[in-house]
């Protein structure tokens, strides 16, 4: 039986330049870059530490300092080119020079559901494929050593110029159902599959899951979401979240014995020019996806529009990106800009635009249109918060840093992803979800 | 437009940081932004904003301000004319109310923004846009006749005791338009009540009977209007509360474009009324010598402040409850407490004014009580999984 939600509360937003569904290999990117700050809330240590070492695709790098099961792997076979490090020797970028032939780390192949469950755990985060699970609460890296009460994936998604994870995956379903089979021994619960509901896709056919359908405007598609209309997480509790490309990676160790990190990434936004899905792998060069561009009039999104990350031409994709998104700097003043009803171009969910109107798709920029004020507008946050949260009250709960008055409100149950709405309608222009990430490693450090 | 952009440009380096006038960036921005939404843009999370700003949600309460300014002004005239029983043309009774209400917005606008530029300053933030409300609020619910240093020292007493002692724009617990007023009231009461003030010039005459209508009814007499003149505003009162009709036209502008919340107008209204009707149930049994207990309760919302109140004083989002729950309690409580103040204070019969200042302060009350039935449902449901574990 699957279960149905029907989100109601939520922001659609259409945005001009939609990446049109045809599949091409990008080009062959020289160097491959593993991020630390892709992985909040974990501190590396090299396993590797001299540069110049080589590496086969599928070893570990580097290990989570106080997780040490949990590994993450090259993604290519080559050379360690460079650690680059910042202030105080923090690990930035581990940068792998690629070979020409890939040569793999061999893993045992294995039938997840033959196999005993603490086994499969000890192979799956043995192989680097551990780091793809996300612990709620916090949104950190699981933790090998727990067992989740259960783990959700969503393939759904709402972000707008969002990917399509159906497109994404239709080549890859036995992996998929492999990797869902691997997940039902990790957890003492239930897998929970997040799929669209009004789509007609093999995602609902998926097996030894849950299937929960899922319609209405983003936030839906987050994990978040769904865990909260479906199975809330109380205080004390953990569930487990991954992103469904990473389901397949895992269901494709198991069954060839290879970490195959292939990614395939959506290029998106309306200052792209090619805008179509290509095939590359985790930590791909930007450039040899999409070409270089004037960043002080384009913006390139490691990631999507709400919560992807600024990026420069030269730099890497991140690890969990499955798109690159390319739109307008908005650095330029409009005068007059702030008298109602001026600027219809611009999207705005409020009544003071007639830009509800418009049924053409926006071309945005990333003006923060307006300045930071203080908060004085009540009431926009909640008509895109669909989960059973305060949002303003949780915010100035992180701001003032009170931890009970957090946990109270709910703290334990969202992620900085989940108050991207609310950052995008707020009349003040503050950073929720950076706001949300604060109160979090709050939490951590206060609580644990 | 690129010239004057330049030219702004110019002006300001002096004022960027590191320079010589470094600490007076906030004074130049506040204008500078006037002129051009500036370009700053998204640093991380989500890259694209809303184009609603802060300043665009309050022009919008100004805007909706204008029609009942406007009236008020025409009002102020008439109201002088007829009293003093001169012929009169529609533009004399404009020009008239111009002379009077134009100088008192000035002197609100010039002392309320000079104390926020300096608070600004001295505070190294920028400067909110809330005053540009506040500050045209305030001369519209004064009594025409209000000598300018009073308007002047109850805007001072409303922007530094009412908002900026506790911690500026957003922090407020009352509404500092209100508190203007109120201070007004209580430390120079003969200005702000009686028969004389409500009427242009009213002084210099004898023989006019310029009272409000709660006034009259107060004072156990004969009310001179009908419902019709009440609704439209024909009537002595402060400014801009008369005319219902055109409150109610910029209540629309307000719900329509959702930065007023229609919950607490409705709500507002809603609760008067109960009152009312309650109170022309005891009337007529039990009070029967007390006319504004039988004044009908329909004619209860159209007079007095009741409507300027509910409409733009009690949806002000920072002393309101925030929360959808808490801002139907806030408003039905106000226009209870409103019309039962009224009725019950012979003094002073405009209870609307105290019933939202006392509102302000119950409302961080209410939202606590609302806030916590979402905590209990987390709790309850912590409670019951831990039952179902052990």
């Amino acid at each position: 039986m699957a279960i149905d939600i029907k989100v109601k509360r939520g922001l659609k937003l259409r945005l001009k330049g939609e990446a049109e569904k045809t599949k091409s290999p990008a080009l062959k990117s020289k160097t491959y870059a593993l991020i630390p700050d892709n992985f909040h809330g974990l501190v590396p240590k090299m396993l590797i530490k001299k540069e110049g070492t080589s590496v086969k695709a599928g070893e570990a790098l580097f290990y989570s300092k106080y997780n040490e099961k949990t590994k993450v792997v090259s993604p290519v076979s080559g050379k360690l080119k460079t650690i680059e490090r910042g202030a105080r020797r923090r690990i930035l970028r581990v940068i792998i020079e690629a070979d020409k032939e890939f040569e793999y780390v061999n893993h045992d192949k294995l039938d997840p559901l033959k196999t005993d469950a603490d086994q499969l755990k000890n192979h799956i985060f043995e192989a680097g494929c551990g780091i793809f699970f996300k612990q709620r609460p916090y949104d950190i890296p699981a933790n090998a050593e727990d067992t989740p009460k259960a783990i959700y994936v969503s393939a759904f998604n709402t972000t707008p110029l969002g990917a399509d994870f159906e497109y994404i995956l239709k080549e890859k379903k036995e992996h998929f159902q492999n990797g869902i089979n691997a997940l039902t021994k990790l957890t003492d619960g239930k897998v929970y599959l997040g799929v669209d509901r009004n789509a007609q896709s093999f995602l609902h056919d998926t097996e030894n899951a849950e299937i929960i359908k899922v319609s209405g405007p983003h936030p839906a598609g987050n994990v978040g979401v769904q865990i909260q209309k479906t199975n809330p997480i109380n205080k004390g509790e953990k569930v487990w979240t991954i992103r469904p490309e990473d389901v397949a990676i895992i269901g494709e160790l198991l069954s060839t014995g290879k970490f195959n990190a292939e990614r395939t990434i959506a290029v998106c936004g309306s200052d792209a020019v090619d805008r179509q899905y290509f095939t590359t792998l985790i930590g791909a060069e930007i450039n040899s996806i999409i070409e270089e561009v004037d960043t002080n009039k384009t913006r390139i999104i490691s990631g999507d529009v709400f919560t992807g990350d600024i990026a420069q031409n030269g730099d890497h994709i991140n690890f969990f990106a499955n798109e690159i998104t390319l739109i307008p700097e908005g650095n330029n003043y409009r005068m007059f800009g702030w008298l109602p009803f001026k600027d219809n171009n611009i999207p705005s969910v409020h009544n003071t635009s007639f830009a509800k109107l418009r049924s053409k798709p926006f071309e945005v920029n990333t003006s923060l249109n307006g300045e930071e004020r203080a908060l004085v507008v009540t009431g926009e946050m909640e008509e895109v918060m669909p989960m059973d949260i305060l949002p303003m009250q949780l915010l100035k709960a992180c701001m003032t840093g009170d931890i009970d008055k957090m946990e109270n409100l709910g703290i334990y149950e969202v992620a900085p992803e989940d108050f991207a709405t609310v950052e995008y309608v707020n009349t003040s222009k503050i950073e929720a979800q950076e706001l949300i990430r604060q109160g979090l490693d709050l939490m951590i450090t206060e609580v644990g | 437009m690129n010239f004057i952009r330049k030219k702004l440009d110019k002006i300001k380096e002096p004022f960027q940081p590191g320079e010589k006038f470094e600490k007076f960036a906030p004074a130049v921005n506040a204008l500078d932004t006037f002129l051009f939404v500036p370009n700053h843009t998204t640093k991380k999370g989500s890259h694209v904003r809303d184009a609603v700003d802060l300043k665009r949600t309050m022009i919008t309460v100004v805007i909706a301000l204008i029609p009942a300014l406007i009236f008020g002004i025409w009002n102020t005239g008439y109201q002088h004319f007829t009293q003093l029983g001169e012929e009169f043309t529609f533009m004399d009774a404009f020009l008239h109310g111009a002379i009077k209400v134009v100088p008192m917005i000035i002197v609100s606008y010039a002392v309320g923004l000079g104390i926020e530029f300096a608070f600004a300053v001295k505070r190294g933030h920028e400067v909110n846009e809330g005053y540009l409300v506040t500050g045209l609020l305030i001369p519209m619910i004064m009594p025409v006749d209000i000598p300018l240093w009073m308007v002047a020292i109850s805007v001072a007493f409303a922007v530094l005791i009412g908002k900026e002692a506790f911690g500026g724009t957003g922090m407020n617990i009352l509404n500092p338009a209100l508190t203007a007023r109120a201070f007004a009231f209580f430390a120079y009461p003969t200005y702000m009540s009686g028969d004389k003030v409500w009427v242009s010039e009213a002084t210099e005459v004898s023989g006019i009977s310029g009272e409000t209508i709660l006034g009259t009814l107060a004072a156990g007499k004969e009310v001179a209007y009908d419902s019709a003149s009440m609704f439209s505003g024909f009537i002595p009162g402060s400014i801009s509360e008369t005319s219902t009709l055109f409150i109610l036209l910029g209540a629309l502008v307000l719900i329509l474009t959702k930065v007023g919340s229609w919950r607490i107008i409705l709500s507002g209204f809603i609760g008067a009324a109960v009152m009312g009707l309650i109170f022309n149930a005891l009337g007529s049994s039990v009070f029967t010598n007390n006319s504004l207990m039988n004044f009908p309760w329909f004619n209860h919302l159209i007079v007095g402040g009741l409507a300027f109140g509910v409409v733009f004083m009690a949806t002000d989002p920072v002393s309101a409850a925030q929360t959808m729950k808490g801002k139907w309690i806030y408003g039905f409580l106000i226009g209870f407490f409103g019309i039962m103040i009224r009725i019950f204070n012979p003094a002073y019969p405009e209870g609307i004014m105290l019933a939202i200042l006392l509102m302000n302060v119950f409302a961080p009350t209410i939202d606590h009580y609302v806030i916590q039935g979402n905590i209990k449902r987390r709790q309850k449901r912590l409670k019951l999984q831990t039952v179902k574990t052990s």
